[in-house]
């Protein structure tokens, strides 16, 4: 407790009164401007409360009526409306007349690449590189809907086997073993012929004996050699790029159970020139058509 | 120099031993306003020819044009930060080349290294930026206040119409020539007659205005109100200036044993300082150069051009404070110890010093630095590229599988083009046999095949490039390749290094 008050001789100063072991503690004020500039923040920081938004009531919005996300939604507006006259450019055009014209294009592999990362890296990878187990390659030169502009267009707009979307890409391959088309021999047999028309069968008894079940069962959807139908979406099955894995367990679950991956469909839920851009920057991810 | 007496700053201060410390023990020293008197003779000419040469280069540089085709800036000397360009004559660099500013820098540096080691403070006396402005707000100051002793009694007398006059002209002039500085700065960085007209019609920018405003207040500040406290206490260089100077460097001297003891002109048995306090009164940081080496003295020499003034009218040989060595202080010291003052011990001492020794294993080091390195940045700016290129592999997907069996890479190039021009460039790819290059936005192909790419001029062109190996060609999982970029000649201006990946074998 401060006892003793007094002065000390060397300082000219006044003591606090405390005292440590013979040391005494010398009261020296803050000086008169630091002290003032504290009472200004002290205002400050009342006024800003009167007028800023800082109590955590709903509806306290402050006299200004200042509020961060109308501020941003502000911003995003503005910065929409600068890029307006361009998306409605990007809107009015096809793919094929974006690719053609060297400042459309520019602006659509930009934004393609934007609105690739945030709606379809998920699924195909930020290079489009695709990922096991049905998700497919866009970097690569085989397409099962087609890869020109307007055939990634179609398949953007639509999705592929989307519920809601009356135009989407829709295939169906029947489940050949689960609903007792063929036994688990034939699939067998066949999965070897569909492994030979890439080189790679391993029995060429059973491949012999697959073909007349392919010819049967497998030819009108994938052509006489495998070729594949873009038109109903029947992946070529002569090349050496497997959408669900090229080795033959992989290949006979396919023909057992078949496969349906599916896509959303994206007409509606972004901006027809979003759309375009997109289909641009897939085009020139290295497989276009 | 033991024999001195002590200066009169050292003795005011109180005893440090006194039994009950007084209440004036301050933790801060209070300015002693510098009155310095003005003064002629050779320094002061010279130190007025390197003011009139440094400040008329700073104002005039960024008034020099220097022709380099349409749509270039014009401006000889121009940093353009917007376009992030930097122009020098012939000479333009890209951001990426600003080690050639540090090379300057550093040349500056050892230059100044070097200098002081032969000459003393020659820089902060002659042509340091504080230096010369000071000197000029000195100048101004006196046309227009008159000189030491007019000065010091305005500052006492009282505020009358008549001061306050002088004093408000006085600041006038000095915020001119601080606008005039702060705007030759801006100069510098923008096109000089489009910034000068936008400044002075109100159309510049707020980023010009704030660094007109910037460098006209430090101007103002530390040439008019700061001065020697930006030598004494602010600048670092007086802190370690005596690591350069040692025994053969020439600095302001007063020879203390010619001088000493002083006394009046007419006495007998004195030397030759009359203790006129003239080298004092000139001094601009008001110091006494007659203690000796100090970190406050920025070797300007003016207290030479003011003893020599009072010898000359005395009778008596000139040279009482001179550049003069160390060595030869104490050479004289020693020739003259025991000697009466008189003309005797005046030839002794003076025949005792030996010619300053310039060429000494410090100095041989500097210019041996210098050399290297002023070697080094002609060799860089010699083999410096024009043409440059980057390759950036795709790091997502690394390869990519055909539908064949092939397997295709891609990369991004870049090429950098720093001339005004717009090459046709022919890509070469080196590696194995059978690589197949392909550039969809090429500009045609060259009679060998190879893709033509347009070099962007003074820019950055930049292409997407797929390199596909067949399936009949199997690789390792990583094969090192290269590109080339040939001109029209077929002489390659660029090779970059990559790599060319797949599945594992």
């Amino acid at each position: 407790m401060p006892t003793k008050i007094e002065k000390d001789h060397i300082t000219g100063t006044e003591t606090t009164g405390h005292e440590w072991d013979g040391i005494k503690e010398l009261n020296t004020p803050l000086p008169r401007w630091w002290l003032m500039v504290f009472y200004a923040t002290i205002a400050f920081s009342v006024l800003w409360m009167i007028l800023y938004p800082s109590l955590p009531i709903p509806g306290a919005t402050g006299l200004t009526g200042w509020i961060a996300r109308e501020a941003v939604t502000g911003e995003m507006q503005a910065h929409q409306a600068r890029l307006e006259p361009m998306l409605a450019r990007l809107r009015a055009a096809t793919p094929e007349e974006i690719a053609a014209d060297p400042e459309l294009r520019a602006f659509a592999l930009a934004g393609g690449r934007a609105a690739f990362a945030n709606t379809c890296a998920g699924c195909h990878g930020a290079g489009g590189q695709g990922a096991p187990g049905g998700f497919p390659s866009l970097a690569d030169d085989d397409w099962i809907w087609g890869g020109s502009l307007e055939a990634i267009r179609t398949t953007i707009l639509h999705g592929i086997r989307n519920t809601e979307d009356e135009q989407t890409r829709q295939s169906q391959m029947p489940r050949f073993l689960a609903d007792g088309l063929l036994s688990a021999a034939q699939v067998n047999d066949v999965a070897e012929y569909v492994l030979s028309l890439s080189g790679r069968a391993t029995d060429q008894a059973a491949a012999a004996r697959g073909a007349a079940i392919y010819a049967e069962n497998c030819a009108s959807c994938h052509g006489e050699r495998g070729e594949g139908n873009r038109e109903l979406g029947a992946p070529r099955l002569s090349d050496q790029v497997w959408l669900y894995g090229g080795d033959k367990a992989s290949v006979v679950r396919s023909i057992a159970f078949s496969r349906g991956g599916v896509m959303p469909a994206w007409q509606g839920r972004l901006d027809p020139a979003v759309i375009n851009m997109l289909a641009v920057y897939v085009h020139a991810l290295g497989g276009g058509e | 120099m033991s024999e001195m007496k002590a200066p009169e700053r050292l003795q005011a201060r109180p005893a440090a031993a006194s039994p009950a410390p007084a209440a004036d023990l301050p933790l801060y020293a209070d300015r002693q306003k510098v009155y310095p008197k003005a003064v002629r003779g050779p320094v002061r000419r010279v130190k007025w020819a390197v003011l009139a040469l440094c400040l008329g280069l700073y104002y005039v540089v960024p008034w020099l044009r220097w022709d380099r085709g349409p749509g270039v800036p014009d401006q000889a000397v121009l940093v353009d930060i917007a376009n992030a360009r930097l122009f020098f004559l012939w000479i333009e660099l890209w951001p990426q080349e600003i080690y050639f500013l540090a090379g300057a820098l550093i040349l500056g540096a050892i230059a100044l290294f070097a200098v002081s080691s032969l000459f003393g403070r020659l820089w902060c006396g002659f042509t340091c930026p504080q230096t010369v402005w000071t000197d000029l707000f000195m100048w101004v100051e006196r046309l227009i206040e008159g000189d030491r002793v007019e000065r010091m009694r305005l500052d006492k007398a009282p505020w009358t119409a008549a001061k306050w006059a002088r004093k408000t002209a006085k600041h006038a002039a000095w915020l001119a020539i601080a606008a005039a500085t702060g705007g030759a700065w801006i100069m510098y960085f923008n096109d000089a007659p489009t910034v000068t007209r936008e400044i002075l019609t109100g159309t510049a920018s707020a980023r010009v205005y704030f660094f007109f405003g910037l460098f006209t207040t430090t101007t103002y500040v530390l040439a008019g109100w700061a001065r020697e406290q930006v030598c004494t206490y602010m600048c670092p260089w007086p802190r370690f200036q005596a690591a350069m100077l040692d025994e053969h460097s020439l600095v302001v001297s007063y020879r203390a044993w010619r001088g000493e003891p002083r006394g009046k002109a007419k006495a007998q048995g004195v030397g030759d300082c009359v203790d006129c306090l003239a080298c004092v009164q000139v001094c601009p940081t008001g110091i006494d150069i007659r203690d000796g080496q100090q970190l406050e003295c920025i070797g300007c020499g003016l207290c030479i051009d003011a003893c020599d003034q009072i010898m000359e009218r005395l009778g008596r040989p000139k040279g009482l404070i001179a550049f003069e060595t160390l060595s030869n202080l104490a050479a004289s010291e020693a020739a003259v110890a025991g000697l009466p003052p008189g003309p005797e011990r005046y030839a002794r001492g003076m025949a005792a010093r030996r010619p300053p020794r310039f060429i000494r294993p410090r100095t041989l080091v500097y210019a041996g630095m210098l050399s290297v390195v002023s070697l080094a940045m002609l060799a860089a700016f010699l083999l410096r590229e024009t043409l440059g290129m980057t390759v950036i592999h795709d790091r997502a997907p690394t390869f990519v599988r055909l539908s064949d069996g092939g397997v295709r890479n891609g990369y991004t190039v870049k090429i950098a083009n720093k001339t005004r021009e717009t090459p046709m460039l022919a890509l070469a790819l080196e590696g194995p046999a059978g690589l197949r290059l392909a550039v969809p936005d090429a500009a045609g192909s060259d009679a060998a095949g190879r893709p033509l790419l347009a070099a962007r001029p003074d820019g950055l062109a930049q292409y997407r490039v797929f390199v596909t190996a067949p399936p009949a060609l199997r690789l390792a999982e990583s094969t090192p390749i290269a590109f080339r970029l040939l001109d029209p000649r077929g002489r390659a201006v660029a090779r970059e290094e990559s790599v060319f990946l797949g599945p594992k074998p």
